[in-house]
């Protein structure tokens, strides 16, 4: 499949420095981003206008960059097969066993909030390719940015996977050290994160981090979140000061379609890539549920910012093959055709088939990963049902950095109130 | 009228305002075809229609900034925050804008809106989601703010709030919205007043929202050890109907306030200073508040460690009483 116009995007819009203000080649959009005449809400009133967003959700447009398609055919790319051709048989076997592990955990996880041991789990679900793919395209010094979906790029960091159940399990907040494997905590708050990893990457400029041609010490950030998330006044700020101040983040936003209960359109009238250009930075479309083509897209990404070019948006077309959350229903907003549509673009199927189909991966191979994610579910739930409540006293410990005279008086209060109940008792 | 649930008597009191006034429009995330996250707008959009209930993009300051342009051109926005930790982006423009457009124009322009909050804790949920930040919003000229504690005064004084001219912080408590009640045939009083639930002689019982069934059955609870305790529900925290209490505290000669919310700046501490100046002579023991401690809302696992619960209300009683 052709994907000129976005290479030709992502070379255009210049890079280094701050960006100037130059004469701007066109990147073209194509016929399929301009919207039809029926609107995508259905019924035509007077608020909505007539040729309000029209691309089918579904459909990722031309200009979207696959390597794999569905049936695990392996797209040419002039720019990008050099990337994957550097994957060695064994990596691109390592990425299939990351592809299984993430989901076996993540369905591990469902099972455990069913079960009454977590109070909330937010499924993974069809978006393996996308977590895989960027979070190994990502060096040992990048840091990365998430939002409470990402447990396949924490996989992909070295996180111990039952730490991300712990603000699940409701025992804490997140709990890990954000400077052990380069992930920060999981944000709830809807595109905060985004300005984080911008801030981030403005101090590895400072520190000189950016450029050197070092390759273990060029250092690139990564900020994780939504298409529901890119209508927050955050995200928008984020693309700006990222933009002035050219610095090594790139914004990878997965599209799974859906925000909750809103789909796509209720979210942007405009494809979702197509808005770096306005921040004076280039932007892709992958296909999200390619794992090669995202894992491409995202090291050309994290290379350019490192070198010194940049931010890039990355837009991951995927999909939320599951519920929003555990406590959500979306039987209640959308159809099941979509979802059918949808489980035919699976990302581990299609990976599997060309594994097989180019004799990288055999029958015992296979079955060797199911015989490790089996092992993976067992431990991950056997050591969630290990996490301990923590102490009811212990929410008076790290507030402040110092002794500080209201912890100290409400902590001694809150056992002292607590002893002389048991006493009673 | 029947039974009804807590977050259901909203739905009707909402529908009820907008068969009456065409320019009272609901906004929000989800609050379309998934009703929101409580399904208090379920249905709504369905009968009203995509120009009344507004599925937003998922931007609370976008949500708040519009809703102010809306009623600026004559509309009267009902605006949903989904839980009371994603307010906070909005808070500029409730504070800067909303609050202070009626001072400003020197009365020309009103903020019809509401802007409602499910809030508090006891559901079990993660981070951000069981907040308690009314006072934020009380200490704030401008913006009345209420508190709802029962399905009765959820489905006429959301109805009260959307007919108010001012700017209505409307704060719903989200671990009481599948109790049930009654809901009358009218409002019991105007906006900004309180009621007393309970009557009683020794202390009074000052709560609102989540707070107040934890009182009635802490007054339960005491009754049965002889002591008679009054139960006031604030249902306005700005203005404070300070008539109510001060009355009640006469009454009684001790006041415990009860809230969720830290107690540091808090209502209690608030009502404690007024009490004090007012009814001084009156007071048998010092005001003494029960409330969130002064940490960030635990893990879900202890929240009940953190929630003021009967045990605690009691004894603050005890306490107040020992004096
Ligand atoms: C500031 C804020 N507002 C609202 C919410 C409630 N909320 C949680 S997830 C979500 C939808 C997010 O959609 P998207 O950005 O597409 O990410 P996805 O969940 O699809 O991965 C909403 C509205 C929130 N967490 N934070
Ligand atoms: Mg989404």
């Amino acid at each position: 499949m052709p994907v000129r116009h976005t290479q030709r995007c992502v070379r255009d819009v210049p890079r280094s420095g701050p960006v100037t203000p130059g004469p701007e080649k066109e990147c073209p959009v194509s016929d399929s981003d301009v919207a039809p005449l029926e609107t995508a809400y259905g019924v035509q009133h007077h608020v909505t206008r007539a040729d309000a967003p029209g691309r089918p959700a579904h459909e990722g447009g031309p200009e979207m960059v696959q390597l794999l398609t569905p049936e695990g055919e392996r797209v040419p790319h002039a720019e990008l097969d050099a990337i994957v051709d550097a994957l060695s048989d064994e990596a691109l076997r390592g990425l299939y066993r990351d592809l299984v592990l993430v989901r076996r955990f993540d369905t591990e996880a469902t099972a455990l909030q069913r079960q009454g041991e977590l109070g909330l789990w937010a499924s993974l679900l069809g978006q393996e390719a996308a977590q895989v793919g960027s979070g190994r395209a990502m060096r040992r010094q990048d840091y990365a940015f998430p939002t409470y979906r990402e447990h396949g790029v924490a996989w992909c960091r070295g996180v111990d996977p039952v730490n991300l159940l712990g603000m699940f399990r409701g025992v804490n907040h997140g709990g890990w050290d954000p400077n052990e494997k380069n992930f920060h905590l999981y944000t709830i708050i809807i595109g905060a994160q985004t300005l984080h990893a911008t801030g981030y990457a403005m101090g590895v400029q400072r520190d000189g981090d950016v450029g050197t041609g070092d390759e273990r010490r060029d250092t690139a950030v990564i900020a994780y979140f939504g298409d529901g998330a890119t209508s927050q006044g955050d995200v928008s700020e984020a693309l700006v000061f990222a933009g002035v101040n050219n610095s090594p983040v790139v914004f990878f936003c997965q599209n799974n379609q859906w925000a909750i209960s809103e789909p796509n359109e209720k979210q942007s009238r405009a494809p979702l890539w197509h808005r770096a250009r306005g921040f004076g930075f280039p932007g892709i479309r992958v296909d999200g549920n390619d794992v090669l083509a995202v894992y491409a897209v995202t090291q050309q990404a994290l290379d350019a910012a490192r070198s010194g070019q940049g931010p890039t948006f990355v837009e991951a077309f995927t999909y939320r093959m599951g519920a929003h959350t555990t406590s959500d229903d979306p039987t209640k907003y959308r159809v099941s055709a979509e979802v059918e549509v949808w489980k035919h673009r699976d990302p581990i199927e299609r990976y599997k088939r060309w594994l097989l189909t180019t004799q990288r991966a055999d029958a015992s191979f296979f079955e060797a990963v199911e015989a490790e994610a089996d092992e993976l579910g067992t431990s991950v739930r056997e050591r969630c049902l290990a996490m301990p409540d923590p102490d009811g006293s212990s929410m008076f410990d790290h507030v402040y950095a110092d002794p500080h005279p209201v912890m100290a008086r409400e902590k001694a209060a809150f056992e002292a109130y607590h002893a002389s109940f048991e006493e009673v008792r | 009228m029947a039974a009804t649930t807590l977050a259901k008597g909203i739905t009707t009191g909402l529908r009820a305002a907008m068969e009456k006034d065409p320019k009272v429009v609901l906004m929000g995330e989800d609050i379309g075809k998934l009703g929101g996250v409580f399904r208090v707008t379920e249905g709504l959009q369905k009968d009203f229609g995509e120009d009344r209930v507004i599925d937003t993009p998922l931007a609370e300051a976008g949500i708040l900034g519009t809703a102010i342009g809306m009623a600026l051109r004559g509309y009267r926005p009902v605006v949903e925050i989904q839980f009371d930790g994603f307010v906070y982006p909005a808070f500029d423009h409730i504070v800067s804008q909303v609050a202070k457009l009626r001072a400003r124009s020197l009365g020309y322009v009103a903020m019809p809106l509401v802007i409602r909050i499910p809030f508090g804790g006891g559901i079990g949920a993660v981070e951000h989601h069981s907040e308690s930040n009314e006072a934020y919003f009380a200490h704030t000229a401008g913006l009345r703010v209420v508190a709802v504690s029962n399905p009765h005064d959820a489905h006429w004084m959301i109805q009260q709030a959307i007919a108010s001219d001012d700017p209505v912080v409307f704060y719903e408590p989200k671990r009481r919205y599948w109790d049930k009640g009654e809901v009358g045939d009218g409002p019991d009083g105007a906006l900004g007043t309180a009621r007393v639930l309970r009557e009683g002689t020794d202390v009074s019982l000052l709560a609102y929202g989540p707070m107040v069934k934890t009182c009635l059955q802490a007054a339960e609870a005491a009754q049965e050890e002889g002591r008679s305790l009054e139960v006031v529900d604030l249902r306005s925290l700005s203005p404070l109907d300070g008539e109510a209490v001060l009355a009640s505290v006469r009454r009684t000669g001790r006041a415990v306030v009860v809230h969720e919310a830290s107690t540091f700046l808090g209502l209690g501490a608030e009502i404690a200073a007024m009490v004090t100046e007012e009814a001084f002579h009156h007071l048998e023991a010092p005001v003494l508040r029960v409330g969130g401690y002064n940490v960030p809302y635990p893990p879900s696992r202890i929240e009940e460690e953190f929630l003021p619960d009967l045990d605690r209300v009691l004894d603050a009683v005890d306490r107040s009483l020992a004096y």
